[in-house]
């Protein structure tokens, strides 16, 4: 009896707080109808900041991939001194606030920042511009690869990766044909992972964009924009996409294991 | 032991890339990280002692931070027994439906954050679909510090559950039984052979929630009202000092997050650490 209640308490805290957001999201967006709400994405502001979001997603992925594998290499097959200082370091802009992720950028290159009155005077522009958007995306996502791949890696030893070494392969092929196939699952985790975190993050863009529509506006800047005017079908539309784009993210990490079952149906 | 660990520093040495890797990653970590971190510490005292005691000594500020650590710590609290039920139903209940159930309590963390701002705002709103029946009763949740609760409550509630869930899981199905037979009544049975070992998971819950709420923005703003010395938190004043162009106000107050949040989670490893000591086998 005490069972029930609890699948019941527990699938009705899970839809009222869970699951009506998503439901919601919908229902607003489609509120005049799918045409309506597909014509909101023509709009060029709101096409610009899918590009620019999409751009952004692309290069901080690309940068904190390279680099988050070789931390992982480093911090997995290397005892040095240091070595828990650099591990707390890598996870830390996951404790701070978005927003001061953003801050610390505009301190560094903004008007009154470190470097920014010397880089405004070669006419380059980082702040409120497109490359800060990109820093600041690069500071919060920067731990996700690292962290997903480093416990697989050191589980898996590094037995394979001697063997590799003793029969004559240099760094590279270590890395590439040894060491990446054998973690293949964490790192397409941690991939995902930071792409979804970049295709959302708000808070630390939000601080150093700068707000231009249609320059420097990411698809959640885009959304805020259209909600405080009111235009809320174009809004939570926006917000669908945007959702469905951060959540696949993140549910695709278990796209291997559907595969593995899947063959194991077949066979 | 000691020869393990001379192995282990011999058979590093067989695999290459050391060098390069160091390199790489000092620099990325210190270009991304180390260096923009360090305009927090050095920034406030640029423009002088005065100007930065100035800056902290602003009521509106005192403010924010008391809206951001009250509603943080509220909204944990809040999760604390939901969280409980969830990982319980997860791991003992049986739930019918686990799998879906399980995906979606991660929902919060991969929903972009404005979009769940707008969202709850909507949701909560007095013609929302809760927001309607709870203005009915006499809630009024929006605008006002308990959507920012609510809002805290919904992005920190994944870090409950899976605080819990791996504990309860090697918690021994036999100690409860053993407890009903020693005699022990149910409510017994709950707070001494299931909370009592947990208690370290829900302190790492509590802590992780609440460090990741003090810092909240864009699922809190849309909902928070934002009516200065009442519903601002810390990281909108954050910035509105930006707006104002007041570098070191803003600063001031992003000093504070930042050593906060880093204490919260310095606590929650200490308790890791004493839970890794209980859990180990004698």
């Amino acid at each position: 009896m005490m069972r029930y209640g609890l699948w019941v308490a527990t699938w009705l805290f899970i839809l009222v707080v869970l699951v009506a957001p998503p439901a919601m999201v919908l229902s607003e967006a489609l509120k005049d109808g799918l045409g309506a709400a597909l014509a909101t994405l023509s709009d060029p502001d709101g096409q610009s900041a899918i590009w620019l979001t999409l751009r952004v997603t692309v290069v901080s992925v690309a940068i904190n991939t390279l680099f988050g594998v070789l931390a992982a290499w480093l911090l997995a097959c290397f005892r040095f001194r240091g070595r828990q200082a650099l591990l707390v370091l890598l996870e830390l802009p996951l404790s701070i606030s978005p927003v001061v992720s953003g801050l610390v950028w505009l301190l560094l290159f903004g008007a009154q920042g470190w470097f920014g009155p010397l880089l405004e005077r070669w006419n380059i522009h980082i702040a409120f511009a497109v490359p800060g958007i990109i820093l600041a995306t690069l500071f919060v996502t920067l731990p996700y690869v690292v962290r997903t791949l480093l416990p697989v890696m050191e589980l898996q030893g590094r037995h394979a990766e001697e063997a590799a070494v003793l029969a004559g392969a240099n760094f590279w092929q270590v890395l590439w044909h040894v060491t990446l196939p054998g973690v293949r699952g964490a790192l397409l985790s941690g991939v995902l992972l930071t792409t979804a975190r970049s295709l959302g993050e708000f808070g630390a863009v939000s601080v150093v964009s700068g707000h231009i529509p249609g320059e420097t506006e990411t698809m959640p800047l885009h959304i805020e924009n259209l909600y405080n005017g009111y235009q809320s079908v174009a809004a939570f539309t926006m917000a669908a996409l945007l959702g469905v784009m951060a959540m696949g993210a993140v549910l695709l990490r278990s796209a291997p294991e559907w595969i593995a079952r899947l063959r194991e149906k077949k066979a | 032991m000691k020869q393990f660990f001379l192995a282990l520093l011999r058979s590093n040495r067989a695999l290459p890339g050391y060098r390069l890797s160091l390199i790489t990653t000092l620099l990325w970590a210190g270009l991304l990280i180390v260096l923009p971190l360090s305009t927090l510490l050095v920034r406030p005292w640029q423009d002088g002692v005065s100007a930065m005691l100035t800056a902290l000594r602003d009521g509106r500020m005192f403010a924010a931070l008391w809206t951001s650590f009250s509603c943080a710590a509220t909204a944990a609290a809040c999760n604390l027994p939901f969280g409980l039920m969830l990982a319980w139903a997860l791991v003992r209940g049986h739930l019918p439906g686990r799998h879906v159930a399980n995906a979606l309590i991660d929902l919060p963390l991969a929903l972009p954050t404005a979009v769940s701002g707008i969202t709850l705002a909507t949701l909560y709103s007095p013609h929302g679909w809760l927001g309607e029946p709870l203005s009915r009763l006499g809630i009024f949740v929006s605008y006002n510090r308990l959507g920012i609760v609510v809002a805290l409550m919904f992005v920190g509630l994944p870090f409950m559950v899976r605080a819990i869930e791996p504990v309860l899981r090697d918690l021994p199905h036999e100690l409860e039984e053993a407890a009903q037979l020693l005699g022990a009544r149910p409510w017994q049975v709950f707070t001494r052979v299931i909370v009592a070992p947990l208690l370290p998971a829900l302190v790492t819950g509590f802590g992780l929630a609440f460090a990741r709420g003090i810092g909240e923005y864009g699922s809190v703003i849309f909902i928070a009202g934002n009516q200065p010395f009442r519903s601002e938190i810390a990281p909108l004043l954050i910035v509105v000092r930006l707006q104002e162009f007041d570098y070191a106000g803003a600063t001031a107050i992003a000093l504070v997050l930042l050593v906060a949040s880093l204490l919260v989670l310095l606590l929650v490893g200490m308790m890791r650490k004493r839970l890794a000591l209980w859990s180990e086998p004698a």
